[in-house]
């Protein structure tokens, strides 16, 4: 768990549009049940990758200008940045398999 | 491969964990795919259960899935959080395999993957996914807040989501083929009653329309053959559900539809030692007291079936009494 950190609508712009490195952001909330499935595979992914990648949770619940800006209307969400800018965007809960090759072409 | 198993539960949900909580009491250690993304099943979408028995104020389906897990897990049913990807069930032994590529091996397999959503089959739901159209009210009614929305579909689950919807849309339409709704009685009173809620009677989604975001749904009058436009930000598809038997299609004898066949009343499939259980097989009742019930059903049909099995094994191999 500790190993994926949380931004918010303040540090969107330092943590992700700034960053260096591509980022993975995971938008959950607590009332959303797929997301609880979800969290545990960003967790894997950000142990074997975080050194390629850098992998973030968003709570929506409490940070709304993000998700606003970014249009998202579904939960979970995993939008990958690079740049600054959206590459890609899946929603819906995803095995591990599809969220491998949505960040392969980084690591 | 290790050792051979009793039984493995594939699937989770009513049926699936009811499964589990009967094998494992019977001390079978049932080994249970839960799924690594349905874990729970259809309930851990929900919110209030009002007609699960014995809960006098209701209970989140979340919280009443957690519940039948962890007394699963009580009574020592080792559950792992993955998807199984193949089977092979005509054997005395069965092999199953999960998404990370190891098998297990059991001598009983009770089936339990249930349903799944069923999509409106239009090019542009893929288009509008995540950007206005949801298959989960409970995940994102949220971002709907005072916006116009609707939801397609006339069952319970239809009307469960538009009643869910009103706390935060400014309207919910429910778009439904038929002039009546087919839910319950006490469900269908409430949408009927609901200031936000409409209707749009004798109605079929064709298209969809946006710009980045769903801003309009395009129906089709199932009467008249007319089109009109309803204006709409978000779309809820509750349209029903296909059960999830692809995995075991051509091992097991499943009907048109893909429900698995079982020998009613009980549980056992035409392949000697796999039952099914749940939503997999029932597309009349489709409730989590049926589905528990069934579950329950196979882990006894399970548990005879073993029983025999090791009578055989004991008439022309006598064992140690304690094997």
């Amino acid at each position: 768990m500790a190993n994926v950190a949380d931004v918010t609508d303040a540090t969107f712009s330092e943590l992700v549009l700034k960053s260096t490195k591509p980022v993975v952001i995971d938008y959950w909330a607590d009332w959303c049940a797929p997301c609880k499935q979800l969290s545990p595979i960003i967790d894997e992914l950000a142990r074997d990758y975080g050194d390629k990648v850098t992998f973030l949770k968003l709570d929506t619940n409490e940070n709304t200008q993000v998700p606003t800006q970014q249009g998202v209307l579904g939960l979970p969400t995993i939008q990958v940045f690079v740049g600054g800018e959206v590459v890609k965007s899946l929603t819906g809960a995803k095995p591990k398999s599809v969220l491998l090759r949505a960040i392969e072409e980084y690591l | 491969m290790s050792e051979i198993r009793e039984v493995i539960v594939i699937g989770s949900g009513p049926s699936g964990y009811a499964a589990a909580i009967y094998t494992a009491r019977a001390g079978l250690k049932p080994l249970v795919f839960e799924g690594a993304l349905a874990a729970g099943g259809a309930l851990m979408n929900t919110t209030e259960v009002e007609n699960y028995p014995g809960f006098t104020d209701g209970i989140m389906g979340p919280d009443l899935m957690l519940a039948m897990r962890a007394q699963a897990e009580r009574f020592g049913a080792e559950i792992i959080t993955d998807d199984v990807m193949s089977v092979d069930l005509l054997g005395e032994v069965k092999t199953v395999t999960d998404a990370e590529g190891n098998t297990y091996s059991a001598h009983a397999v009770i089936l339990a993957m249930g349903s799944g959503y069923r999509k409106l089959g239009l090019p542009a739901e893929e288009v509008y996914s995540g950007r206005g159209v949801s298959w989960c009210a409970t995940c994102d009614g949220f971002f709907f807040r005072d916006k116009d929305i609707a939801v397609v579909g006339g069952g319970d689950s239809a009307l469960e989501e538009a009643t869910f919807l009103t706390r935060f849309a400014n309207s919910v339409t429910l778009i439904h083929r038929r002039d009546e709704l087919r839910g319950s009685k006490i469900m269908v009173d409430r949408a009927l009653a609901d200031p936000k809620i409409r209707f749009a009677w004798n109605s079929v989604v064709t298209d969809l329309k946006g710009d980045g975001g769903l801003s309009g749904i395009v129906l089709t009058d199932t009467v008249t053959g007319d089109t009109r436009e309803l204006p709409a930000q978000g779309l809820f598809v509750a349209i029903g559900h296909d059960p999830r038997s692809e995995i075991v299609r051509g091992q097991v004898e499943v009907d048109a539809a893909g429900y698995v066949v079982v020998d009613a009343p009980s549980t056992r499939t035409n392949v000697p030692g796999v039952f099914a259980a749940g939503d997999l097989v029932d597309h009349t009742y489709r409730q989590a007291i049926t589905a528990a019930g069934t579950g329950c059903a196979a882990a006894l049909d399970a548990e005879r079936y073993l029983a025999a099995l090791s009578d055989a094994a004991a008439t022309l191999t006598p064992e140690p009494a304690n094997a």
